[in-house]
């Protein structure tokens, strides 16, 4: 017990003796100030327009030291960002995907930005709804990317289908037409219809299909689960008819590049255009399929904020009020679609993305920001989509019923929901 | 003169009866405490500290983004007790661990005893067997990821000898025993190596007795094998219960913790409660439940080997 007591005492000496080399009060700031940005991409072109603005903002503002892009992959983006505030390391400004926007939004993690955005008067209100509340901008809508349908032509046409365009032009561009043409393409050999980064989990991109039945994962006020309403009961249904009976999409666990022409069609937003750039197919870009309930566009979104725990977050304030001013908007514009009115013509946009023709602009991103709906989101969206993804694993078997899934999906997250 | 000579032996004999302080026991004492304390240091810093903290985190209720720390008692503990998802994560995990426990302690011995035969060839498979060991861990996993798809590399073999093969990592049962398997090849090769110096040491002249004896094959193994390897088998044990409740990039990479709850451990719910809900406060108390399941299983392995383990008796 002695000698338990004395190797008590030497751990504790030792522990102070560690603890007293380090630390110390933190120096008062002076000099220039560095300044940190997480985002989640890591594209060179990307990094370098980043650079670019930046070194241009710290030759007028001699007090910023330096500025940092600092690329957190996307998979664990806001669990890393939030081990970073956790253990007193906050970024200075961070991108913020729309599935955590009501949680950084609402808990007062961000600093307000509504006079400092310049000329926000011209921001389009369906990409400022989000990053909002009581009328306050917590965070700039910096990429407001629709949902569009690329097609293999080349894939198509070896099917004997109608090509996108034609069905359009014939009024029969909807998913009763698309998935008979992707079923065709299935029984030809490849793939039909893929939805980038769903892969029978990430559920939240399914949006992109119910919109057409009018369907909502939650009631406008949060408040109500909506995935049994009759609306997402019968998309759902169309979902599985689709996967399992007509061959329309490939199964769970089959693994389909779009990207690589392993299948007909993909959902995904338009920068993923960029991939095709060296492709070895023909390809054409088009707006979602019309559903039951009409026309519809769906939007993914991110906003950069500044986070109001860093000691430089009055700097951090005025850079982002420099980096999405209208000229460094312009030139952002080239990779992440704009919120600002004023660039959203297809002539500016055409500028800056050479793979799309003006009249795909219109049509998928300029008509998709302006009447586009948010990819769903609520506070405590992680926990949320977490169960979700648990309650709707039953679903995608060819034997499930699919009001008993969704009813048991409700079940699950109503009590989440503080209703 | 006198005087002083006898100043001189009192102080002379007063020194002699208190010693110098620096008693070669002392010096030996400071050396070792010394030497041992850079270790010291890192236990302290990095195992006892952290452990303080997370019990003491298991009290509060911790919002990262608001910048709240509020000290709620054992409201986490009363959490943890009503959580209506705690039911199936036990379940896996316990369905999981002994899956795993079972099946890798079986194999590593049957390999161990397999390799331990004076045949050609047995290097190379005592290689084979270990190599995974050596393998990065979330490498292994992806390259199993793709085997075990739908239309991936092990339904590919196994329609070519005309099975259907399930979708793997999609069904509740399979997507658990997927997991279960990838990980017991990956170290598979370490118990079994354990194993393997541990049948080297026992005596062959008790088989040859054993022999002359009439015991069969089944009999020498049963009665002279297992008791003279069980200090392994203790620690091969305790390792591998231990090492099924940490089982954590596996499940990240293969399942996420799908399909339902169904591969949903308690290492695995402890990440998505602290790290993905950034619930700390919920994640912490979830942590003290682990320690104190493995210290369990740990003490309950250390108390039984009185019974069982060979020279502990």
């Amino acid at each position: 017990m002695k000698a338990l007591g004395k190797l008590a005492a030497v751990s504790l000496t030792t522990l102070l003796a560690v603890t007293a080399c380090g630390g110390g009060e933190t120096p008062v700031a002076q000099g220039p100030q560095p300044l940190r940005m997480t985002i989640w991409t890591s594209n060179e072109a990307h990094l370098k327009l980043f650079n670019e603005i930046a070194d241009e903002y710290r030759k007028a503002h001699p007090n910023v030291g330096s500025i940092t892009f600092d690329t957190i992959p996307f998979e664990n983006y806001t669990t890393t960002i939030t081990t970073q505030i956790a253990g007193g390391k906050a970024p200075d400004l961070a991108w913020i995907l729309e599935s955590s926007a009501p949680d950084f939004v609402g808990s007062g993690a961000l600093a307000p930005l509504n006079s400092k955005i310049e000329n926000a008067a011209e921001l389009v209100p369906s990409t400022t709804k989000l990053w909002q509340r009581d009328g306050e901008l917590y965070a700039y809508p910096f990429s407001t990317s629709p949902f569009g349908m690329f097609v293999n032509t080349d894939l198509v046409k070896a099917a004997k289908q109608k090509f996108p365009q034609e069905l359009i032009k014939a009024g029969q561009w909807d998913w009763e037409h698309v998935s008979k043409v992707n079923a065709a393409v299935a029984k030809d050999g490849k793939q039909g219809m893929t939805i980038l980064d769903f892969d029978y989990k990430g559920w939240d991109n399914l949006a992109t299909v119910w919109g057409g039945w009018g369907a909502k994962a939650y009631s406008d006020d949060g408040k109500s689960c909506q995935f049994n309403s009759p609306e997402m009961v019968e998309a759902m249904t169309f979902l599985h008819t689709s996967i399992f009976k007509d061959k329309a999409m490939p199964g769970p666990g089959t693994v389909a590049d779009f990207f690589a022409g392993d299948s007909a069609m993909v959902i995904a937003q338009i920068s993923r255009a960029a991939m095709l750039k060296e492709g070895t197919f023909d390809w054409d870009l088009v707006p979602l399929p019309s559903g039951p309930k009409g026309k519809y566009a769906v939007i993914g979104q991110a906003g950069i904020g500044v986070l109001k725990k860093s000691p430089n977050a009055e700097l951090a304030t005025d850079f982002l009020t420099f980096f999405t001013n209208p000229a460094n908007s312009a030139k952002l514009a080239a990779y992440f679609p704009p919120a600002r009115s004023s660039l959203l013509t297809a002539d500016t946009m055409a500028k800056t993305n050479p793979l799309l023709k003006p009249d795909q602009l219109q049509q998928v991103v300029i008509d998709g920001i302006e009447t586009g709906v948010v990819k769903p989101s609520h506070t405590g969206q992680a926990e949320l989509a977490q169960t979700i993804r648990a309650a709707l694993d039953p679903l995608w078997t060819a034997d499930a019923d699919v009001k008993t899934v969704l009813d048991g999906v409700c079940a699950k997250i109503q009590p989440m929901l503080g209703a | 003169m006198a005087a002083t000579q006898l100043r001189d032996r009192v102080a002379g004999h007063t020194a002699a009866r208190r010693g110098p302080f620096w008693t070669i026991p002392r010096r030996d004492a400071l050396v070792g405490y010394l030497l041992i304390s850079p270790q010291l240091a890192g236990s302290v810093l990095f195992v006892l500290l952290p452990l303080a903290l997370v019990g003491w985190y298991s009290l509060q209720e911790w919002n990262v983004l608001a910048g709240t720390f509020d000290f709620v008692g054992g409201a986490n503990y009363a959490k943890l007790l009503a959580d209506p998802k705690m039911g199936e994560v036990l379940t896996s995990t316990t369905l999981f661990s002994i899956g795993l426990v079972v099946l890798n302690l079986a194999l590593a011995l049957l390999l161990a005893i397999l390799l331990n035969q004076k045949l050609a060839g047995t290097t190379f498979f005592r290689t084979l067997f270990f190599s995974p060991v050596l393998v990065s861990l979330v490498a292994w996993t992806i390259v199993w990821q793709f085997l075990l798809q739908g239309d991936g590399g092990i339904n590919g073999l196994l329609g070519a000898v005309g099975v259907d093969g399930p979708n793997w990592l999609r069904g509740d049962a399979t997507a658990l025993l997927s997991v279960v398997v990838v990980q017991v090849i990956k170290n598979v090769g370490l118990n079994m190596v354990l194993f393997l110096a541990a049948l080297q040491g026992v005596p062959r002249q008790l088989y040859e007795a054993a022999e002359l004896d009439g015991a069969n094959a089944w009999v020498r193994f049963l009665r002279i094998t297992v008791p003279l390897i069980s200090p392994t088998i203790l620690l091969t044990s305790i390792i591998t219960v231990v090492g099924s409740l940490q089982v954590f990039a596996q499940i990240a990479v293969l399942t996420q913790g799908g399909p339902g709850m169904s591969t949903t451990v308690l290492v695995y719910y402890l990440y998505q409660q602290a790290f993905q809900f950034r619930h700390f406060g919920y994640g912490a108390t979830l942590s003290v439940l682990l320690f104190l399941i493995v210290a369990a299983l740990t003490l309950v392995q250390w108390r039984m080997r009185r019974k069982w383990v060979f020279h502990e008796s």
